[in-house]
């Protein structure tokens, strides 16, 4: 059967890991590991477990459970020709393609359905692929999502999206085949970068970590016990990576080019702990280092050249360099589409070039770049689980929806990473902040949450350990509360006057462009007006 | 004479069997404030958040003055410490921590997991009791000594003593809501009694480690450190009390809800599994925890157009928030087809009750046998006679006949 957890959502409960302790594990106080794919005969425990999750956030394939009930919505009553009889064509069938097939469906779209995805498999989960099956706790093959719903779809699996025809509404596929449709949405996501030297990038022994593909060759190199692992960048992949060789008892560097870990997501001061932490538990983090070089001989990784100066003999190198967004395929087509990915409306409906918003062409996931409200509107892309399930819900809603029945995105964009032991949890958008106050716990003990202010309010929150709390400060976020939160709060913490929060310039690229939507690097001050073939 | 408030009708024990149109009218306003003081908040989402809200303290200390007066002491016998279901993190993280070190995740993951087949005999046992008779008390044959024997049998109480705490229990839970001065001693004398009965019991374990819980306690040393004096008291008394008074409601209230609606006791004889979805519709439609009648808060809480002052009681109603429409369609409908089954009979955030897998488990297992086993059974009185505790809710008697007890 298939198991995903929704750990946006979770809280940390562990009735999973009582119920069906051979499925769902507790690392530390309060994060969970799960297997996606419990062996049937866990079937009755995993069942037990996921109807006792206290915010249900654990779910299985349809077939082991009920569905849940139809979606009932103003537009669904009137069933419009479209929702009968369209041709919708989702491209990009990963977590927020899925999804937002599956509401299709629930909301009683009866139309066609195309699936088009590059890789061969089928949906997946990608977070267990930089931990439980690094772990050897799950195998890569087995993180396919459950299916909530049959969503009767054409699946195109293994064969890209080429281009994006606005004038036929076609798409082209990288075999020759064209795709029509009434509704597209755009859900291709985001690929690893890779390390930008292409002989070194080639390697034997220089991986990424974005795939099944790429999870199942690094966990076979890591079960050989290389001698050193180097992790380029210590971001989340890059920690979780670095916590994944610790576990395992492999020696590893960390090349890190900022001042410390997780720097960009939550500033320098949550990062000095993080760098700590690593350290503490045998990490060589060298901060302020970027690798110059990797050198092989035969083919094979053998050493890296690091800026500071020294060289290390290593056989593994993990890039974690964050991702690109898989825009290619759309350009040309019109679409304002650039690094930064798709832009779109508040209710996900695509942009052109020009700024006018497009009626038929919707984007969701990590490539879409979203106005948010409650950030001055700003165009900001949101790399998280629980956005692309909740943007793919609405972008999928949307579609077959008119006028005043469609809904704006408006969540709270909220993540979740698990490294040495700790749960780190975040919401809002810590990265827009100027300040940062520790207002619960404290930071010795690894147990506290620290908010994030802008501007004298409140705009992100980070819990390490203390995840329970976090619903409380994404309240004060969508309240505009002011910052620092100005009451008292058990367990105070010894100080809680606001410090800088040390977010390098380059995380927060959208603070004062003048061009946002058009798909230019938001740091250009110019806009080109694309004239196409529609404009007649 | 003044018409009584709501909250006092809901206290009165003349409502105990049907507190919920009470609930019903208490939720036209999320939170009411009651003469003395006390608030009450009784809607889904306003309780929700409310536990999720950093500024509600669960330590009485934090109380003003002239309410902690009325309480209970903070303090257990000897000058002992408040649990950590009365505490505040971090004292309440830590000493959960320990807790959970000998009971679960991550450090005994599998201990509750592991005692699902002895957990199946001692119910099977019970009912094979009930062999060549044809009625029995719910209560006394089966759903009170089940949880109790777990509860024993995990923290290694010997389970011939049972006759002993038992006669403590009932002052310490009825001295929960709004006690007068003679419940409050009542209570005071209990507790001493069971802090010489658990210290004897520790000094035993002491001596002579076993499995049990109590001897991890006594042996252990995590990162947190040992539970000793009195945080070992105040923690073993929690987890003997609560370890069983809730699950026997669970229990009790879950077969009159069974007897109620003999379709749904006709599926538990049938379909297998449906004892899972079953109890969580059971937690939420007659929950064990009504109340939570004793929490306080560190920094004023505005809900809605009523402002929380600091330092004032504060009640929070679960059982209310269960039958909130806002969040449960047709909330006085028990239907084990639920799909969204958020409740809040365990509590939610940090205080999330301890035990809430293994009085699942106990539930599950000790319903799906009765209704396997007993041929014909019918409650022979309905309405029951109710247990005066209107914070732990539960029939104190369930009289109940059957015409055979059939073989495991």
């Amino acid at each position: 059967m298939h198991v995903v957890v929704d750990l946006t959502k979770c809280e940390g409960y562990a009735q999973c890991a009582f119920l069906a302790p051979e499925a769902f594990r507790m690392v530390g106080d309060e994060a969970l590991m799960f297997d996606p794919a419990p062996p049937d005969e866990l079937r009755e425990k995993v069942l037990r477990a996921a109807a006792a999750c206290p915010v249900q956030a654990l779910q299985v394939d349809v077939a082991d459970l009920p569905a849940p009930p139809p979606v009932e919505t103003m537009a669904a009553a009137k069933g419009e020709p479209l929702r009968r009889e369209g041709r919708i064509v989702i491209v990009g069938a990963s977590l927020a393609g899925l999804k937002a097939a599956e509401r299709l469906r629930a909301e009683g779209f009866t139309g066609s359905l195309t699936m088009i995805g590059d890789e061969p498999d089928e949906p997946y989960d990608r977070p267990p692929l930089s931990k439980q099956v690094q772990l050897g706790w799950a195998h890569s093959a087995d993180t396919a999502l459950p299916r909530r719903r049959e969503i009767d779809a054409d699946w195109k699996r293994g064969v890209a999206a080429t281009a994006l025809d606005l004038e036929r509404n076609v798409v082209s596929l990288a075999d020759g085949q064209e795709v029509g449709f009434d509704r597209l949405l755009i859900s291709t996501g985001v690929r690893a970068r890779p390390w930008p030297v292409p002989q070194e990038a080639a390697l034997d022994g220089v991986f990424t970590i974005r795939t099944q593909a790429d999870a199942a060759v690094l966990r076979e190199r890591l079960m050989n016990k290389p001698n050193r692992v180097l992790i380029i960048g210590s971001g989340f992949t890059g920690s979780e990576m670095a916590s994944v060789c610790v576990d395992l008892g492999i020696p590893v560097t960390v090349a890190e080019a900022g001042p410390a870990p997780l720097v960009g997501a939550l500033g320098g001061v949550i990062g000095r702990i993080s760098a700590g932490i690593m350290r503490e538990h045998g990490v060589d983090l060298r901060t302020n280092t970027r690798l110059n070089s990797l050198r092989g001989e035969d083919g094979r990784l053998r050493r890296a050249q690091l800026s500071d100066g020294t060289t290390i003999d290593v056989d593994v190198a993990v890039v974690a360099l964050g991702g690109i967004r898989n825009v290619e395929w759309l350009e040309g087509s019109g679409l304002a589409v650039g690094v930064w990915g798709v832009a779109c409306d508040a209710g996900c409906r695509a942009f052109d070039a020009n700024g006018l918003v497009t009626d038929n062409v919707f984007v969701a996931g990590d490539v879409a770049r979203q106005p948010q409200p409650m950030f001055g509107y700003q165009f900001l892309s949101m790399e998280h689980w629980g956005n692309a399930v909740t943007q793919a819900e609405v972008a999928a809603h949307n579609m077959i929806s008119s006028g005043s029945d469609r809904w704006p995105h408006l969540e709270v964009s909220a993540f979740w990473s698990l490294q040495f032991g700790h749960n780190i949890k975040s919401v809002g958008v810590p990265p827009m902040a100027d300040q940062i106050a520790i207002t619960q716990g404290s930071v010795e003990s690894r147990h506290f949450v620290a908010a994030y202010g802008y501007k004298g309010r409140v705009v992100g929150a980070v819990s390490w350990n203390q995840g329970k709390w976090l619903g409380f400060y994404q309240q004060l976020i969508e309240q505009a509360a002011p910052f620092p939160p100005p009451y008292d709060m058990i367990d105070p913490p010894p100080d809680r006057t606001p410090v800088p929060a040390e977010f390098p310039e380059i995380a927060r690229p959208g603070r004062d462009a003048t061009v946002v939507v058009t798909g230019h690097d938001p740091s250009e001050r110019r806009a080109t007006l694309v004239r196409t073939a529609r404009r007649h | 004479m003044t018409e009584p408030s709501l909250y006092d009708q809901i206290l009165d024990f003349a409502n105990r069997a049907d507190p919920w149109p009470l609930y019903e009218k208490l939720r036209s306003q999320p939170v009411w404030q009651e003469a003395d003081g006390t608030f009450v908040v009784s809607t889904f989402r306003e309780i929700y958040a409310l536990q999720h809200d950093p500024r509600l303290s669960s330590d009485l200390t934090n109380l003003l003055p002239e309410f902690a007066a009325k309480l209970p002491p903070a303090q257990g016998p000897g000058g002992a410490p408040p649990s950590f279901l009365v505490s505040d993190p971090p004292r309440h993280d830590t000493l959960r921590r320990v807790a959970m070190r000998q009971f679960g995740p991550p450090h005994r993951p599998d201990l509750i997991d592991k005692m699902a087949p002895a957990l199946k005999a001692i119910v099977t046992g019970l009912i094979d009791n009930l062999a060549d008779k044809q009625g029995a008390d719910l209560v006394d044959d089966v759903a009170y000594p089940f949880p109790v024997a777990v509860i024993c049998h995990l923290l290694g109480v010997p389970p011939e003593d049972e006759p002993r705490f038992s006669a403590w229990v009932d002052p310490i839970v009825n001295a929960l809501a709004r006690p007068t001065p003679e419940q409050l001693q009542a209570r005071t004398d209990a507790r001493q009694h069971m802090s010489n009965y658990l210290f004897e019991l520790a000094q035993r374990r002491r001596a002579e480690p076993g499995e049990d819980m109590i001897s991890g306690y006594l042996t252990d040393d995590g990162p947190d450190g040992r539970l000793e004096g009195g945080d070992l008291f105040s923690t073993l008394m929690l987890l003997l009390v609560a370890g069983h008074e809730t699950t026997v409601n669970l229990i009790t209230n879950g077969w009159l809800t069974l007897q109620r609606h003999p379709e749904v006791l006709q599926r538990l004889r049938t379909e297998p599994g449906f004892s899972i979805r079953l109890v969580e519709e059971l937690l939420r439609y007659e929950p064990s925890v009504h109340i939570l009648p004793f929490r306080t808060a560190v920094a004023d809480i505005a809900i809605g157009d009523t402002t929380i002052r600091k330092g004032h009681p504060i009640a929070v109603m679960l059982a209310s928030g269960n039958r909130d429409p806002e969040q449960f369609p047709h909330p006085d409908r028990f239907d084990p087809d639920r799909t969204d089954t958020v409740h809040l009979s365990f509590a939610t955030g940090i205080h999330y009750c301890l035990g809430a897998p293994l009085a699942r488990l106990e539930a599950q297992f000790a319903l799906t046998q009765l209704a396997k086993r007993l041929r014909n059974p019918r409650v022979l009185a309905d309405p029951p006679p109710y247990r005066p505790s209107p914070v732990l809710r539960g029939p104190i008697h369930l009289p109940i006949a059957f015409d055979e007890v059939c073989p495991a």
